[in-house]
């Protein structure tokens, strides 16, 4: 489980995290949601250790991430995989070469074991073959399903995914989707998904915080989701006026 | 220490530089003789200085300075833009969650072998200039061939090829560490990354030919 307290974060004068307090839960996909500019990607990168917050605390498994030493770090790092939202594979490597980088830099693994590992990878993803192919030679969806392949090469305890679902077509993010929850359920993983895809949030929401001008507005199930009356929710999941109708209608009868 | 990575980049630096240095090189050697033969035309100094001149003033200062500020265009502007363009892809980020050290993995293996390979590059550059000023003299009649070899073999100061190797250590150092940092820093988009670029080879030339200077004061005096 990872437990962030009283996280506030400022850029000079903005505050952009205001006193934020969440327990991901393992197992689970929990999901970030929120606006542009409510503080998603911003308590993403804190909790994974690229932006320090200006207070509070960020417990992993009970191990206070903020106060670790350099070795006690690093072997929480090897626990932690990330899926980032452009996908940020490296364009000078092959496919195998990007999913086999985790492992060159950190294991003592033969290169027998690291094929077969990088192959079980690929398998994994349904990406069977394209071993040598260079990441501007597959689709944008191949390269998020290479990321996640890559996020999980070395059995991480903690998956972060950042906007999985951003600019692929409806069809590819369910994809995405199913194999981030199939991935979660299969290795009790603790998965922090930040996202606004909507379709996203009712698949495979096992736990949804949506943050608000850098509040914790709401927090529930994706059952819970629908039902909720709670109004930043509302407004978020029944943006456009279409659905707003909809739902009043819905509610009327 | 990321040895791999050491030796593909002093490969990169080294072959990839190897001709513009040459080139560059050979013309430097070529026009230091035509004008010091011009200069000393109708003097009493003796024919033979022109190679004496083009050896020394080579090796002092127009081989280190000008493989210096030729590199730090070439390769300077190179590490800054690949390193920046690493941070705005996300590379460095994902490097970072992984637990690498990105400094250590981007920026020193860039360093070290910047400061290896490089010397050998001035060297390479110091020979080349010297036969570029023989290829510009001799054939055309400013002085002999036995003229030539005899100014090369006078009043020879090893301390002047210590001299050479020192500057191209300090100018490697200089041209790595700043175009590395212009980089790594870099902040927002496409423009930034130009930025970063350009910065990367007018802070270099700019430190390179301060240092050039202060090596030159501290090692002659």
């Amino acid at each position: 489980m990872i437990s962030a307290k009283n996280i506030t974060k400022s850029f000079g004068e903005t505050e952009v995290l205001k006193g934020i307090s969440i327990d991901f839960e393992a197992g689970k996909n929990n999901l970030i949601i929120g606006k542009s500019g409510a503080g998603k990607t911003v308590l993403l990168k804190i909790l994974v250790g690229l932006l320090k917050p200006t207070s509070g605390t960020i417990s992993y498994n009970s191990l206070n991430f903020l106060d670790l030493h350099h070795k006690q770090l690093q072997n929480l790092r090897l626990e932690v995989g990330m899926l980032f939202q452009g996908s940020a594979l490296f364009d000078s490597m092959t496919v195998e070469e990007n999913i086999r980088f985790p492992m060159d830099m950190f294991t003592s693994m033969t290169r027998k074991e690291k094929k077969n590992r990088v192959n079980y990878c690929l398998e994994r993803v349904n990406l069977s073959g394209i071993n040598n192919s260079y990441p501007s030679e597959i689709s944008g969806g191949m390269q998020k399903r290479v990321g996640i392949a890559r996020s999980i090469v070395l059995k991480p305890k903690y998956l972060f995914c950042d906007e999985p679902n951003s600019g692929l077509d409806p069809k590819t993010s369910i994809v995405i989707d199913e194999l981030i929850k199939d991935i979660t359920y299969e290795n009790n993983i603790t998965t922090v998904i930040n996202t606004h895809d909507m379709n996203s949030v009712l698949e495979i929401g096992d736990k949804i915080n949506l943050l608000h001008q850098g509040k914790l507005a709401w927090q529930g199930s994706k059952t819970e989701v629908l039902e909720s009356k709670n109004e930043e929710l509302v407004d978020f999941i029944f943006a456009s006026p279409f659905l707003k109708k909809l739902r009043g209608k819905a509610l009327n009868s | 220490m990321y040895w791999k990575e050491v030796v593909r980049q002093m490969y990169d630096i080294g072959v990839g530089s190897i001709t513009i240095v040459a080139l560059i090189s050979i013309f430097i050697g070529a026009v230091t003789a035509i004008q010091f033969s011009y200069q000393i035309g109708g003097s009493f100094i003796p024919s033979y200085y022109i190679g004496y001149i083009v050896r020394d003033i080579t090796i002092i200062e127009l081989a280190p300075t000008f493989t210096g500020l030729v590199l730090a265009g070439k390769v300077g502007s190179n590490m800054a833009s690949e390193i920046g363009g690493m941070r705005q892809k996300e590379h460095i980020d994902a490097m970072e969650v992984m637990g690498v050290n990105t400094a250590s993995y981007l920026i020193l293996p860039k360093v070290i072998a910047a400061v290896f390979i490089i010397p050998v590059l001035v060297s390479i550059g110091a020979f080349v200039s010297i036969l570029g000023g023989y290829i510009a003299s001799v054939p055309f009649g400013d002085l002999t061939h036995p003229d030539y070899v005899k100014g090369l073999r006078s009043f020879f100061d090893p301390l002047n090829v210590t001299m050479m190797l020192v500057k191209a250590v300090v100018f490697s150092y200089i041209l790595t560490s700043v175009s590395c940092y212009q980089g790594y820093y870099v902040e927002g988009g496409s423009i930034e990354l130009g930025k970063a670029s350009t910065n990367a080879v007018v802070f270099s030339d700019v430190l390179i030919l301060l240092a050039d200077y202060i090596i030159a004061l501290i090692l002659t005096t």
